[in-house]
């Protein structure tokens, strides 16, 4: 193993697991794609990455810029923690009602955090994200749901790794949250082989954080509209949060020490396997367990935690 | 009959109901139901111009119905059709 030079070095290049004891289909295998082994501890390392030296290289960062971004835990600790790294200042607008532990380690690398009102959930806070960059010109956003370095990272980072590892893969699932990874590493996979279906997990939301006092207040990303992202997908589903925990719970076994929308991704991986004949799916591994630790996911009664987890945002 | 799942911003046009029994045996014909038997609520789910409401998605059971045959998917006795706004994460 080389000496990294940085820990930012240390970002993709995640393992891949099979995970394939879980498949109720004997003739389909399921492979797991571990984002959590990434030092920022998500899959949002990678965007954050190549959002932040795309705005280096274009001038639009330096030494004691300060960023505003929104998000619901993921992306704000990434960025943060290579913020800190870089010199850079961070604010994040961040629901109320996330983990705790996410609140504390944005804290841990330095943010700044901006509460929005959990009511609201992830679409309000992109929103005053939205409004106070426009309030403060001389903050960058980076605005991850738009920027199309978030998909660039998947299709020259998580696609090709995964097509290196994996070039049997005829289904890649993951999770629906900017589209990031699907738009970036399932158009990749396609274009190595016109055999790979994508499908997409759609976010559990609870209904206490749908957020929405209307339907104009729903939030599609440009990164999905501007890529395609309807033509892209051949299928897409909904997992509730029981499943998502079912199958958090369920990844343990395998000794995989999962967050709770991987447990969703998961779950969309069985509903596949029972439906196909054969085949090799690649699912991904959003982030580690640990930041949901005080959801009591695998330890609690499991009718206590659904009912914790419709009132909080964990993807 | 199928049931239908409502969103919260939805409820207020079918008496405060999270969920209703509806008739109909595509996915269109359970949306003309649903207009029929609450008058305004469908309406929402639509663009003035006639086209479905972009940040609307319709799921039976478990999938989105784009990916399946659209207004034309067929829809058995025991399904459920949930309607549900468009949310980002990340």
């Amino acid at each position: 193993m080389a000496v990294f030079e940085s820990a930012l070095d240390l970002i993709g290049n995640t393992p891949i697991v099979d995970v394939s004891a879980l498949s109720p289909n004997p003739r389909v295998r399921i492979l797991a794609k571990l984002e959590g082994q990434n030092p920022g501890g998500s899959v949002k390392d990678r965007a954050a990455k190549y959002m932040i030296e795309e705005a280096e290289k274009d001038g639009r960062l330096h030494p004691g810029s300060v960023l505003i971004e929104s998000s619901s835990g993921n992306t704000g600790i990434a960025l943060a923690m290579i913020c800190k790294v870089r010199g850079y200042h961070l604010k994040v607008v961040l629901p109320e009602n996330v983990s705790i532990e996410r609140r504390q380690l944005l804290e841990v690398w330095g943010a700044e955090i901006i509460g929005s009102p959990g009511g609201e959930g992830s679409n309000g806070a992109m929103h005053r994200a939205v409004a106070l960059a426009g309030e403060h010109p001389d903050w960058v956003f980076l605005h991850q749901y738009s920027n199309q370095a978030n998909a660039k990272a998947h299709y020259e980072g998580t696609g090709p790794e995964i097509w290196r590892d994996c070039p049997e893969i005829t289904h890649f699932i993951a999770g629906l949250g900017t589209s990031g990874t699907l738009m970036g590493a399932g158009r990749f996979l396609k274009e190595q082989s016109p055999r790979v279906q994508v499908w997409a997990v759609e976010p559990p939301v609870g209904e206490m954080v749908d957020g929405l006092k209307n339907l104009d207040e729903g939030y599609i990303p440009e990164l999905f509209t501007n890529n395609h992202g309807f033509e892209l997908l051949d299928r897409k589903m909904i997992v509730r949060p029981r499943e998502s925990i079912e199958w958090t719970r369920r990844l343990i076994e395998v000794g995989v020490f999962a967050g709770i929308s991987s447990g969703a991704i998961m779950a969309a991986a069985v509903k596949a396997a029972r439906l196909l004949d054969e085949g090799t799916l690649v699912t991904i591994v959003c982030d580690g367990g640990w930041k949901y630790l005080s959801t009591g996911a695998w330890t609690d009664d499991i009718d206590a935690v659904e009912a914790r987890a419709k009132e909080i945002i964990y993807f | 009959m199928p049931a239908v799942r409502l969103p919260t911003v939805l409820r207020t046009h079918a008496g405060g109901a999270a969920v209703v029994d509806a008739g109909g045996e595509t996915i269109a014909e359970v949306l003309a139901w649903l207009e029929s038997a609450y008058p305004g609520l469908v309406g929402q789910l639509r663009t003035p111009e006639g086209t479905a409401h972009r940040f609307v998605n319709v799921y039976l059971d478990d999938d989105d119905v784009r990916y399946l045959d659209g207004l034309d998917t067929k829809v058995g006795e025991g399904s459920e059709v949930s309607i549900l706004p468009a949310v980002a994460g990340g």
